[in-house]
């Protein structure tokens, strides 16, 4: 079980420092995606099945091609390399140092191990379910209400945008129609 | 109902698909080699010369008039004429090709040759499969290769044949009945009395 | 020597129980095997029929449809590479082998090699949860409808890395393409799907067929094509999973008179085979699904049919669906791209959450035990569905809303 935690975890460290450090957008986009498959094969090495194939439907299937999508859409200039550190690379560097220093600290300090672990539940999609409808429903209905409203924004600035154009379209067809009826 | 057009659509390509294995409206392919579909009498591809009779060099009707040497619109014919001359179908004595050749990599098939030919010489023939694996030597074909009997062009081409046999045949019994004629006029005419008729 | 024996026999015995239909087809040979390489043995006895059958199904499909397609054109297809054509996929494969594979020199090397290979791996994995048989499912997973979406997710950038890679205009444009078809046609298939978890109550697919085991009456089985949610849910996720297999009448993507081949143009050879092999193997994973979901997977239509082994059934519906799917192909002319995502948005997902709240509506009903309760049942929630369908209909369709045409030269 460890050297197969070790691996994974190698595999995502890995992939997670060339998703910063490629010079190419896309392969940093694509290394994401390796990370984000890593996470979802930890997922299944620690029993959890449903949150594993969840993590792939949802941010490799969906998240990597919204990603990827905004480099296609946004970017022109495909060869510029750009450098590696930024200008702040110093700061940066201490202000991770300190993070990382804060969690080995609090993952390691005593008193972890001795609080007693809950029983382990029954990792079924259907415990799962039942407890997304009964323990968690209000959690639940405010996302669906997110998601509805970020749909209802995307559509409106969808429409914003064609519908003044299609007016001024309809517009010159009616007077070219009105003018060629006119002069017969 | 939306869907409808496409229901119909299927159960007309399912109305192929079931039709094409027994009514031969609905599978129309032709298996070539195995089945040919017979040639029109119309068709062409190159020229090849006819004779009459068995004798490919006796029998050529061609008389080096070389009109379809002229005429060809990529000169693809080359004809070397004969000083030797041979009788034809009437019997009078024509010239003849000594060499005929046809470049059939330029040849056109566009049948001025067979049009501008006053002796019916030259027509066209319906052979598309010739393909070989000698690169050049079958591009230039010859007087030899040319030649091929009245019987192949009656094959070939019927109707025409027939009528260009009608034609040829009421010309050589008139051609037959003028020499009778003559031949039957009274002899013992003066002969320096006669030639000028004759010439005539 | 005895172990020898042993091992024969288990491997006798595996292949008497998976044509009889029996459980527990390799404990006997798993057991005379050293206990070292038993579960690698067990793990490569669970896989190698999925990577022999399928691909040999594939070779058989694209004989199928030139034969299928000829026929419906009023030609014969293939017939003289051995006896009807049979060799035909052979000869095809050879071709690709042998052809030469050219990489444009500006493409983005790693991304152009491995997109191929992210595209076959995630079909192939597909189809680890496909119940075949009555015990003939590679792996039980209890979210197996969850994986199989999570791989056919992972199709789409793969896609994306074929289109980019190739440095190409037109395979950018067909990839972007493909991609937005992909996504716009997953809602529908997931939520047409759902109805049918819904009323199953679990993900696992062995027991959604096992759900739609028994008949009633003896002659009417129970699957969920016969209800009707279920027969709208099969026509939602059969017109979807055309969409994602990127087949005609969606195949913009591999358009050949519009872009060339699409995010396909610069690929040549094995790689092309690769493709190929893996668009054909998605229709084949997502008629599988369709046939577990909606038509009882390995279930037999009547009692008194099934004695035949389950694993024929399961196969000859998805060939029955794959020929359905020659036979669209055959039929219908490629849709434009907006008329594509037009009819995902505006009436196949409106369509997907009718169906979802009309299964809702049967389940609830269920409840009513008068007699002809089914029937009434049945008319009720079908006029729930059509009503809502012929007037999606008509908001769709541009059917007289043509401006009247005038010429500017010619009157």
């Amino acid at each position: 079980m460890q050297a197969i935690f070790a691996i994974i975890a190698a595999l995502i460290v890995v992939s997670a420092i060339g998703a910063i450090s490629f010079r190419n957008l896309v392969h940093c986009a694509l290394s994401l995606v390796v990370t984000f498959c890593g996470v979802a094969a930890l997922y299944l090495q620690l029993g959890a099945p449903f949150a594993g194939w969840v993590q792939v439907l949802v941010y490799v299937g969906a998240v990597a091609i919204l990603i990827v999508f905004a480099i296609l859409l946004t970017r022109s200039d495909e060869n510029k390399p750009e450098p590696i550190f930024g200008n702040n690379w110093k700061a940066g560097g201490v202000i991770g140092l300190l993070l990382f220093s804060v969690m080995v600290y609090a993952i390691t300090r005593d008193g972890l191990d001795s609080t007693p672990l809950p029983a382990k539940p029954e990792l079924t999609v259907r415990e799962i379910g039942v407890d997304l409808m009964t323990q968690y429903v209000i959690p639940l209905e405010t996302m669906a209400l997110l998601l509805t409203t970020a749909a209802i924004g995307a559509v409106i600035i969808a429409i914003r945008l064609c519908n003044p154009e299609s007016s001024a379209d309809s517009d010159t067809h009616a007077k070219a129609a009105g003018s060629v009826e006119a002069t017969h | 109902m939306l869907g409808e057009g496409i229901l119909k659509g299927m159960t007309q390509t399912a109305r192929n698909f079931l039709g094409s294995y027994h009514d031969p409206k609905r599978m129309t392919t032709v298996e070539f080699p195995e089945d040919k579909i017979p040639a029109m009498e119309n068709a062409r591809n190159f020229p090849f010369l006819v004779f009459d009779g068995t004798d490919p060099v006796q029998g050529l009707r061609c008389v080096a008039c070389q009109i379809c040497e002229k005429e060809c619109p990529p000169k693809c014919i080359f004809i070397e004429k004969d000083t030797t001359k041979k009788p034809d179908y009437i019997g009078k004595l024509q010239f003849q090709p000594k060499t005929f050749d046809i470049d059939v990599s330029v040849c056109m098939s566009c049948q001025i040759c067979v049009e501008v030919c006053p002796f019916d010489a030259i027509k066209m023939d319906t052979r598309f499969e010739l393909s070989t694996d000698d690169r050049f030597g079958q591009l230039l074909l010859k007087k030899r290769d040319l030649a091929k009997p009245n019987e192949y062009y009656h094959q070939v081409h019927p109707t025409e044949a027939t009528e260009v046999d009608e034609r040829l045949a009421a010309e050589k019994a008139k051609a037959d009945a003028k020499a009778k004629a003559a031949a039957a006029a009274p002899k013992p005419a003066a002969a320096p009395a006669k030639t000028p008729a004759e010439k005539v | 020597m005895d172990t020898l024996i042993h091992i024969f026999s288990g491997i006798v015995t595996l292949l008497w129980r998976v044509v009889t239909d029996q459980p527990d087809q390799k404990a006997e040979l798993l057991q005379a095997l050293p206990q070292a390489i038993s579960p690698l043995v067990n793990v490569i006895l669970s896989i190698s029929p999925i990577l022999m059958i399928f691909p040999g199904l594939f070779a058989l499909t694209t004989w199928l449809e030139r034969k299928g397609l000829g026929r419906i054109q009023n030609r014969l297809g293939p017939n003289r590479t051995g006896p009807f054509g049979l060799f035909q996929p052979v000869a095809d494969g050879l071709k690709m082998l042998t052809k030469e594979d050219i990489i444009p020199r500006n493409a983005d090397q790693v991304i152009h090699f491995l997109a191929p290979i992210t595209l076959v791996i995630p079909t192939f994995l597909g189809f680890a949860v496909l119940p075949m048989g009555r015990h003939l499912v590679p792996l039980n997973m209890d979210a197996g409808l969850l994986f199989f979406f999570a791989m056919g997710a992972s199709t789409e950038l793969s896609i994306f890395m074929a289109g980019w890679g190739s440095r190409n205009k037109y395979s950018l444009v067909g990839a972007m393409r493909a991609i937005s078809q992909m996504i716009s046609y997953e809602i529908p298939l997931i939520i047409s799907s759902v109805t049918v978890v819904m009323l199953t109550g679990s993900l696992s697919l062995v027991n959604i067929v096992a759900h739609q085991s028994g008949w009633l009456g003896g002659i009417i089985p129970r699957w969920n094509v016969l209800t009707p949610w279920g027969f709208a849910g099969f026509v939602l996720f059969l017109i979807a999973s055309l969409a994602e297999a990127n087949r005609s009448p969606f195949d913009i993507p591999e358009a050949e008179s519009e872009l060339i081949a699409g995010h396909l143009t610069e690929y040549s050879g094995f790689k092309y085979a690769l493709f190929f092999l893996a668009e054909y193997l998605g229709l084949f994973a997502m008629a599988g699904l369709s046939t577990t979901l909606f038509l009882g997977g390995w279930n037999a239509p009547f009692e008194f049919l099934d004695f035949v082994p389950s694993y024929i059934w399961f196969f000859s519906k998805l060939v029955g669906l794959v020929l359905l799917f020659i036979w669209i192909r055959g039929t219908v002319p490629r849709l434009r791209v907006d008329q594509l995502l037009n009819f995902a948005w505006k009436f196949m997902l409106p369509m997907a959450l009718i169906n979802l709240v009309v299964a809702a509506i049967w389940h609830y009903t269920s409840v009513w035990v008068f007699p002809a309760s089914l029937i009434l049942r049945w008319l009720f929630c079908a006029a729930l569905i059509l009503i809502p369908y012929f007037a999606l209909g008509k908001f769709i369709s541009n059917a007289g809303h043509f401006a009247p045409r005038t010429y500017r030269y010619a009157e």
